[in-house]
């Protein structure tokens, strides 16, 4: 297989995960490009959290408006049937459980899912924005993220950086692989492109429990 | 309700004033109002936002002029000099997160002590704060938030004061429009009244007290 970049190969595996009728919210980054690999026969509903279900794609020189915009604030299009909405009706349907899945970065994931990605104390203090509440409330969480960072694991014993959330990740996709996080413990589900398991493993500080079979992700 | 210029509209805040003000990223933010804040050198404000947007945009102006001595916002991450100020000790900054903040404004508009919210728990994010359990979930009890105004900014006002707004930039404007002891509000079009039909009000006239003359 011709070699795919690590974000690219994020952003397609997770589309997969997305389904007909969903609503779906999509974080700053790598998650953003999942929309570009929806296949065009499932239709979902994106949201922004800055009030906006049926979030489009950014428009065309020249066709933006200057009140319609994504959550970072750059120009997006409303697909025909979108809604607008203030923000406490956007955060109830975060908290709520309304969003069947959201898609988020990541600084560090620990052995059981807790997830950390929105601040490095004494460098970076962003604020959490939106991203507690998505994590607390969505349905289905979802990280997608290069595996290593400076050659370092992110997936780790335990995070060393401030949680984001006492519920734990449901999935998290990278360019080496899929992992899943269900009954407190992190499974090799699949490999990325030309990955072996053994790849895997050393480049992941947390255990994982691997089955006979890890196919690798059919992109 | 009263017609105001922007100039007496803002003449209305004292220093040290407490202010919620829409927008998001700067969409939604009454710019008119934060540039006469500027140039009347409005100080040691209290800003409650969703962001302090970015330097020279919405509120980005009032912390590049160096007005704001606290914000209490759910991200500060595109805006450097926010940061600088936060670090440097000038500001203080509660970051709060973004559905909570939002549900602070509600509650004190709508006339609650507070909100319980599981976002939170688990996190530095709950320190110094109590917690109650509910059928067996564990949620921080979150208190009500209230300013001295509310700056606004519609898409439609009429002259009693009834307002609708615009695709995403309605975002924490209706909220805070409940939340003030004075809204002032400014609005893209002033339009007869009658015109806005009432299912298409959001934020119903008697909760606004000034609309800026265009």
């Amino acid at each position: 297989m011709s070699a795919m970049d690590p974000q690219t190969i994020i952003a397609k595996r997770i589309a997969q995960e997305l389904r007909s009728g969903m609503l779906v919210n999509l974080g700053i980054g790598i998650p953003t490009k999942v929309a570009n690999y929806v296949p065009s026969e499932v239709k979902v509903f994106f949201q922004s959290e800055n009030g906006l279900i049926g979030t489009g794609p950014i428009p065309e020189q020249g066709m933006g408006h200057r009140l319609l915009t994504d959550a970072g604030g750059r120009p997006v299009t409303a697909l025909p049937g979108a809604s607008t909405f203030d923000s406490a009706m956007s955060f109830g349907l975060i908290r709520g459980g309304h969003v069947d899945i959201t898609v988020l970065g990541a600084l560090q994931v620990d052995a059981h899912g807790l997830l950390a990605n929105w601040m490095i104390p004494g460098k970076m203090v962003p604020g959490m924005g939106g991203a507690m509440d998505l994590v607390t409330g969505a349905k289905r969480v979802i990280i997608a993220m290069q595996h290593t960072a400076k050659g370092k694991p992110k997936i780790v014993n335990t995070c060393t950086l401030p949680l984001t959330s006492a519920r734990a990740v449901d999935l998290v996709v990278s360019e080496l692989a899929v992992i899943e996080f269900t009954g407190g413990r992190a499974t090799l589900r699949e490999r990325g492109p030309g990955v072996s398991v053994e790849q895997v493993i050393a480049a992941t500080e947390a255990q994982l429990a691997i089955s006979d079979q890890v196919p690798e992700m059919r992109l | 309700m009263k017609t105001v210029s922007a100039t007496d509209a803002v003449a209305l805040i004292p220093n040290g004033a407490t202010l919620m003000i829409g927008g998001f990223m700067g969409v939604g933010t009454p710019e008119r109002l934060i540039d006469e804040l500027v140039r009347q050198s409005k100080r040691n404000l209290t800003v409650i936002a969703n962001d302090t947007a970015e330097p020279g945009r919405g509120i980005g102006k009032l912390v590049d002029a160096g007005l704001v001595s606290r914000t209490i916002a759910s991200h500060i991450g595109l805006n450097p000099e926010t940061q600088k100020q936060m670090i440097a000790g000038k500001m203080a900054v509660d970051l709060v997160p973004q559905g909570t903040l939002i549900e602070r404004i509600r509650a004190g508009g709508f006339g609650l002590g507070g909100v319980l919210t599981p976002t939170g728990v688990g996190t530095i994010v709950e320190e110094n704060k109590q917690k109650v359990q509910i059928n067996g979930k564990t949620y921080l009890v979150e208190t009500a938030l209230h300013a001295e105004f509310a700056l606004i900014d519609a898409f439609l006002a009429d002259y009693l004061g009834n307002l609708s707004y615009a695709l995403t930039a309605r975002n924490f404007n209706p909220v805070i429009a409940m939340a003030a002891d004075t809204t002032i509000v400014t609005a893209e079009h002033i339009v007869p009244v009658g015109l806005i039909s009432p299912d298409h009000v959001v934020s119903p006239a008697p909760l606004v007290d000034y609309v800026v003359t265009n």
